[in-house]
């Protein structure tokens, strides 16, 4: 992955952009036809118990369905999916869901109540990475037969204690939470692996698509299902091609060999501007870049130099230049497009301010921090950039710039002083971000908390703990969503983190192409709205 | 004669033998040495591989249960012997990048390589031994000016931008051949439900099946890489075979043939050509084990899932095992070619029969 943004890329793209003159047209793909490159070799698995990033969750929103979805046009609110109706009791603890009927899987099983317990019981089972979406309710491998029941059309999920309605929801519209055919699976179980490994090159599912073809680091093949419950999809086969070459793309949709490119550079975009034959669709995504500023280092910690840092960044320059089209401003834990996302963005760059707070701080100027940051051009360029504005202000930052691993070693064994990172969420519901950023049980080395990014940057959020648990619980959604909008205008202005982007996607594709929706920040890739 | 002949069966035989043996024995302590190595390399640097597996969010306690469950606790050479233990029964783990069984991501990227790499370097002896061939016998002349020229720029323009601008003129604008990847989806798709693979070569497997439009589809498709990969040892080639003929066409024995009246073409494509062969067959052979080890570059730029980009995404994501597997089969590779050097060498030059 790091190849494409390497120098050997920038410089390639730098010499085939000087004056290309845009290519004749020449084929057109098929109408029934979506050809679609992007680069894949993120997928590890495309199991649904197993499948955690990106490229994966996104072939499977075509190929499986969940009980509910989240309608991505309005953040925050349901629509079923599988389910026709849900309802949580007066407890607070026993979710129910009646499942649809008439609804089948690829092989023509019917869905029943069953499938969609067994498919929850089995990521609880198998405890994969994103398992810990349904865990977090309190659901092990021993209990998780008796918290998910199911009875007639009705699945029955019980959770620990009280949770607020709208997260457990929102968990299980993630990917994880896909129903899966149980009989299908079950009958390529091999070592008692609840059918894993078949799941790794098949699919057995209820989506508008059945997988025909998958090769790692090659692509896939979708086919439509006819008769499928959400209607028939006008798009009968989408080829998905591993081109991890931005400039390969780019070249490949100018001559229509392609329908849609995924992974193209500011510099293809705006190579293929004016030309009529492609569009460009802007989105969102769900990350977010931040600074991470370590409490041990007692400078950091004070808070008239941590507000010092938000006013000395050049955060419009920045998303004007380097990041143009990949990331915009935003100085906020939640994402747009999640449940209590603000729209805010107070902090500019204003090195005159930011000088009289380092006055105010009382720390001896300068100070001297090392600054850990990924070996990758966009990295290098965002440090480079924060070198200079911090110097101004009396900050001498020394860049110490490594591979990621090794910069992610450093920032979990809370050796760091800065370091830029990027964050993204990890299902669909504010706590995911809340939870990293604004809870921390316990600050001591000892602890040994990696999972929480406040324990990482030894940030104790004090008083902050207590709402975002409070939140998680809230009964009242638009109670829940204020409590989120407090929290993070505490986090922004008085923490030590420094947020400063959200991710942008631009996807760019042929002018017949419509209906393709990208996912934002909240859901994934969906194939059977688009039209040629 | 044949009391002579009779006579020497035996001493070949043992001879023939005891070469089979003792290049197999060098091949299993290459490899041996080279996984050794990698094995280590793979140890020492400052990366965790569990921190792959487990994904950035894990708890210490779930890092704990996957280095267990990995061995990576136990001593460096216990690991390195379950490793060696399991590979030579064919098991090179699985890839945590892919979570496949390495040997069946191999078993597809390698073809795609092979194939690659075998028409670049034909094309490269094809047309670099003639070209070094011409160079040498007209020295300073136009064609040695052109043929120095053209070899200087494969060795010093980068492959990436070479491949760019060739996808951009021959595929962007003139249309002549057909763009990344090794078949348009379509093909691709007959290739993998409706023809038996055999190879995992397609242009073997697709002629095979007499599927002769997928075998066009797959040519188009192939040229632009192979030719730029032919390229870059064409450059190569060529200026060695330059240096080694402009040598021969220098000896004595060269000299005494013209004298004899012998015909210019028999002297240089007969006599002097049968002693350059001898180093220029190491010569192409190190070329070929070099794009076999897949040309990362040219790989990405042309969509072509190789061994190449498939080892260098392992090492970005600290994937021990397909590192380990990649780098068997490249040695593997490396140590065959050495082998079927050494044999063509003895079939060309009577010395080294001794």
């Amino acid at each position: 992955m790091q190849l494409k943004h390497g120098f050997a890329r920038a410089a390639a793209l730098a010499v085939l952009m000087a004056g290309t003159a845009p290519v004749a047209l020449f084929a057109e793909t098929p109408a029934d036809t979506l050809v679609v490159a992007d680069a894949i070799d993120d997928i590890v698995s495309i199991d649904p118990g197993e499948a955690f990033e990106f490229s994966g969750v996104d072939l499977n929103n075509n190929t499986y369905d969940t009980l509910i979805e989240l309608d991505p046009s309005k953040p925050g609110e349901l629509v079923p999916g599988l389910a026709e109706s849900w309802a949580v009791a007066e407890d607070g603890m026993t979710y129910t869901f009646k499942v649809k009927s008439g609804i089948t899987f690829s092989s023509g099983n019917p869905v029943t109540a069953e499938d969609a317990a067994f498919s929850l019981r089995r990521v609880v089972k198998m405890n994969k990475t994103p398992a810990f979406i349904l865990t977090q309710f309190g659901l092990t491998a021993e209990n998780v037969d008796q918290m998910i029941t199911f009875d007639g059309d009705t699945v029955t999920l019980k959770t620990d204690k009280v949770y607020a309605p709208s997260f457990v929801y929102n968990c299980l519209t993630a990917g994880v939470a896909n129903i899966v055919d149980m009989k299908t699976v079950m009958a390529n179980e091999v070592d008692g692996d609840l059918g894993n490994t078949w799941l790794k090159s098949n699919s057995a599912g209820t989506g508008a698509y059945v997988l025909k073809s998958f090769k790692p680091n090659e692509g896939y093949v979708l086919e439509a299902r006819a008769g499928h419950w959400r209607g028939d999809a006008p798009i009968k086969t989408v080829f998905m091609q591993h081109i991890p070459e931005g400039a390969t793309q780019r070249l490949l949709l100018e001559k229509g060999d392609i329908d849609v490119a995924r992974e193209l550079t500011p510099t293809d975009l705006e190579g293929l501007a004016g030309n009529a034959d492609v569009k460009i669709q802007s989105d969102v995504g769900g990350q977010v870049y931040y600074l991470a500023l370590n409490q041990k280092k007692a400078e950091l910690a004070n808070p008239k130099v941590q507000e010092a840092i938000r006013w000395a960044i050049d955060y419009t320059g920045m998303q004007d230049s380097i990041l143009k089209g990949l990331w915009v401003v935003h100085q906020n834990f939640l994402p747009q497009g999640f449940l209590g996302a603000l729209q805010e963005n107070p902090y500019a760059l204003d090195i005159e301010k930011a000088k009289a707070l380092m006055a105010e701080s009382g720390v001896t100027l300068p100070i001297d921090i090392t600054f850990t940051v990924r070996n990758n051009q966009e990295r290098m360029d965002i440090a480079t950039s924060l070198q200079n504005t911090l110097g101004q202000i009396g900050i001498n930052v020394v860049l110490d710039v490594g591979d990621g691993k090794q910069g992610l070693e450093t920032y979990r064994g809370r050796k760091h002083e800065v370091t830029l990172q990027t964050w993204g969420p990890d299902y669909p519901d504010p706590n995911t971000n809340a939870s990293t950023f604004a809870d921390n049980p316990d600050n001591s080395d000892e602890a040994g908390n990696t999972g929480y990014l406040a324990w990482r940057t030894a940030w104790d959020p004090g008083a902050l703990k207590d709402i975002t648990r409070a939140a998680v619980q809230e009964q009242d959604t638009e109670k829940r969503k204020a409590m989120y909008e407090d929290l993070q205008r505490q986090v922004r202005d008085n923490s030590a983190f420094v947020f400063m982007f959200q991710q942008a996607r631009q996807d760019a594709m042929r002018a017949n192409v419509t209906g393709f929706y990208s996912g934002g920040a909240t859901d994934s890739v969906a194939y059977w709205t688009v039209t040629k | 004669m044949t009391q002579t002949s009779s006579d020497r069966q035996p001493s070949r035989l043992l001879r023939l033998v005891r070469q089979a043996v003792l290049g197999l024995l060098s091949l299993a302590i290459t490899i041996l040495g080279l996984l050794l190595v990698t094995f280590i390399i793979g140890r020492v640097v400052p990366f965790d591989p569990v921190l792959s597996i487990v994904g950035e969010r894990a708890t210490e306690a779930q890092m704990q249960a996957v280095r267990d469950q990995l061995g990576l606790d136990l001593p460096m050479w216990q690991q390195f012997w379950i490793y060696v233990r399991d590979a030579v029964q064919g098991d090179l783990g699985t890839s945590i990048r892919t979570s496949m069984p390495v040997a069946e991501d191999i078993a597809r990227a390698f073809p795609a390589t092979l194939e690659l790499a075998t028409l670049g370097t034909l094309f490269g002896t094809l047309v670099g031994v003639p070209a070094g061939v011409l160079a040498a016998t007209r020295p300073g002349s136009i064609a040695d000016q052109i043929v120095r020229i053209v070899g200087l720029m494969g060795y010093s323009m980068p492959v990436f931008w070479l491949g760019l601008i060739g996808l951009l003129v021959f595929y962007g604008q003139l249309d002549w051949v057909a763009g990344p990847g090794r078949l348009d989806p379509t093909y691709d798709m007959m290739m993998e439900f409706t023809l038996t693979s055999y190879t995992g070569m397609i242009l073997i497997d697709s002629a095979l099946n007499g599927a002769w439009d997928v075998f066009g589809n797959a040519i188009s498709h192939i040229i632009l890489p192979a030719g730029l990969l032919g390229y870059v040892s064409m450059a190569y080639i060529s200026r060695m075979t330059r240096s080694f003929m402009m040598n021969e066409l220098g000896q004595e024995y060269i000299t005494t043939a013209r004298v004899k009246g012998m015909p210019e073409w028999r002297v240089i494509w007969v006599h002097a050509m049968k002693n350059v062969m001898v180093p220029l067959i190491t010569v192409i052979a190190l070329s070929y084990a070099y794009l076999l080890e897949g040309s990362v570059l040219t790989e990405t730029i042309f969509a072509w899932p190789g061994l190449g980009s498939y080892i260098t995404d392992a090492l970005f994501a600290a994937d021990m095992p397909a590192v380990l597997g990649g780098t068997v089969v490249v040695g593997v590779a490396f140590v065959t070619l050495n082998m079927a050097s050494d044999i063509l060498y003895r079939l060309v030059d009577p010395r080294a029969r001794t």
